[in-house]
């Protein structure tokens, strides 16, 4: 059968990257649609309606959109190479967790590198508090997923690329490998994994995206 | 078949929605009733993550969030499913589930609750509601002929938004705006599974009484 599967995405969303990531895991061919959200097309708005957000995955004509939906979606579709534990439990744990880095963790990393001074003091509390939670997670890990790499590896990939970004464009190292050694490795590790590597957006050019937001933050107080 | 316990708060639709899935599946459980002001330790060893409810333990394993919950419940129980069989349906109900807790919700609990003077607020609510109207057309439930993972995600606007709406004269789920959703909330409240994972009526009543005068709009 002719598979037909598109990515609407945008170069930068670390959101649309899972998706990237998962679709290369599997061994499924696809072809990436390219948004400028300044000037939304007519397949995204049509695609998404409700929330006229990337990334939108369209496959032979039907989409999907939210990223752990979308990742949910691909893991029963094409069964090979599996994301997801077997056990009910073990699954659980991944959806609680991939939830918990998009509401929790992501929010607060990046309000720390949003801010400025004191504001910075303080968010780096609660920041730091979601850190040592998902640090908790590796314990006697090689990836989130164990041996292999999973759905929730795929979910906190964003701290792999996105971190030591964010690291650079303020100065402030916020993984620090004393304080977070099983995090430090995970992050390595996690980007040497060839469908990964391979996949990530330019350095520089994610180097100047986030000097600009931080710098229209900070011009907006 | 194992132990299973709900830690919850009877009149939280959260807490409701994990105790309607149980039972649609004939599942027997204890549920421990949390008094908010004062978590158990239990509750806080179990979810020390958010410190909420509801929170399930299956042979002593935790489970918090309730879509979490409901997918664990699905997937460990399978007699009357509440997710379709298809990997498309299934991802349009969880985002649809997913719509409802992250954008409905939130601006429901604005407009009817928190800033019940608030007419921007409930024009939002609104305009979230009608896209829900508009999923619903043509079903008798999200879920299709039968009860699903949206239509219990969607409980508090099946039956806490109308007894809200009862207390405070607030308009904003009405028949002439939303027929669907109305009609919906019929079909969805006729269910004696429904009805018995829910508070009474008059005892929500109450609450959501003695709760708004202690906590004016803002």
């Amino acid at each position: 059968m002719a598979e037909e599967v598109k990515l609407i995405r945008t170069w930068s969303s670390p959101f649309a990257l899972r998706i990237v990531w998962a679709l290369k895991l599997k061994g499924i061919e696809f072809e990436t649609v390219l948004e400028d959200l300044a000037s939304k097309s007519p397949l995204l708005l049509q695609s998404n309606p409700v929330h006229k957000k990337v990334p939108v995955l369209v496959h032979n004509g039907k989409p999907v959109s939210e990223s752990l939906v979308i990742l949910e979606y691909i893991e029963e579709t094409w069964k090979e190479k599996p994301l997801l534990p077997e056990d009910p439990y073990e699954k659980a744990s991944s959806r609680f967790w991939a939830k918990f880095s998009d509401e929790k963790l992501l929010p607060s990393v990046w309000t720390v590198f949003i801010s400025q001074g004191n504001k910075q003091e303080e968010a780096l509390v609660p920041a730091l508090e979601n850190l040592q939670f998902i640090e908790e997670q590796l314990e006697g890990k090689k990836f989130f997923g164990g041996e292999k790499i999973g759905l929730l590896d795929l979910a906190i990939g964003w701290m792999a690329d996105m971190v030591s970004v964010l690291e650079e464009v303020t100065g402030l190292k916020l993984i620090q490998e004393d304080k977070f050694p099983l995090l430090s490795a995970w992050i390595e590790i996690f980007a040497d994994v060839p469908e990964i590597k391979e996949s990530g957006a330019p350095r520089e050019k994610l180097i100047s995206k986030f000097q600009a937001i931080r710098d229209a933050y900070a011009a907006t107080k | 078949m194992g132990e299973v316990k709900v830690f919850g708060v009877r009149r939280s639709p959260y807490s409701c929605r994990v105790e309607i899935a149980l039972k649609l599946k004939g599942i027997k459980y204890d549920f421990i009733e949390e008094d908010l002001s004062n978590k158990s330790p239990l509750l806080l060893k179990y979810n020390p993550v958010h410190k909420k409810i509801p929170v399930l333990v299956h042979n002593e394993n935790p489970i918090a969030e309730s879509l979490v919950i409901l997918e664990y419940i699905e997937e460990t129980w399978k007699g009357t499913p509440i997710l379709p069989e298809d990997p498309y349906q299934r991802a349009m109900a969880r985002f649809w589930s997913k719509f409802i807790d992250e954008k409905c919700m939130p601006a429901l609990l604005k407009a009817a609750v928190k800033e019940r003077e608030n007419k921007k607020a409930i024009e939002e609510a609104a305009e979230l509601l009608k896209i829900l109207e508009n999923e619903l057309e043509g079903k008798k439930f999200f879920g299709g002929d039968n009860i699903g993972l949206v239509d219990i995600v969607a409980d508090f606007i099946g039956y806490w938004l109308g007894l809200i709406q009862h207390v405070t004269g607030l308009e904003l789920l009405t028949k002439e705006k939303f027929p669907n959703l109305c009609e919906w909330s019929h079909e969805f409240l006729s269910s004696s599974i429904v009805k018995e994972s829910f508070p009474p009526s008059d005892h929500l009543l109450e609450y959501i009484r003695s709760w708004l005068s202690a906590n004016p709009s803002k």
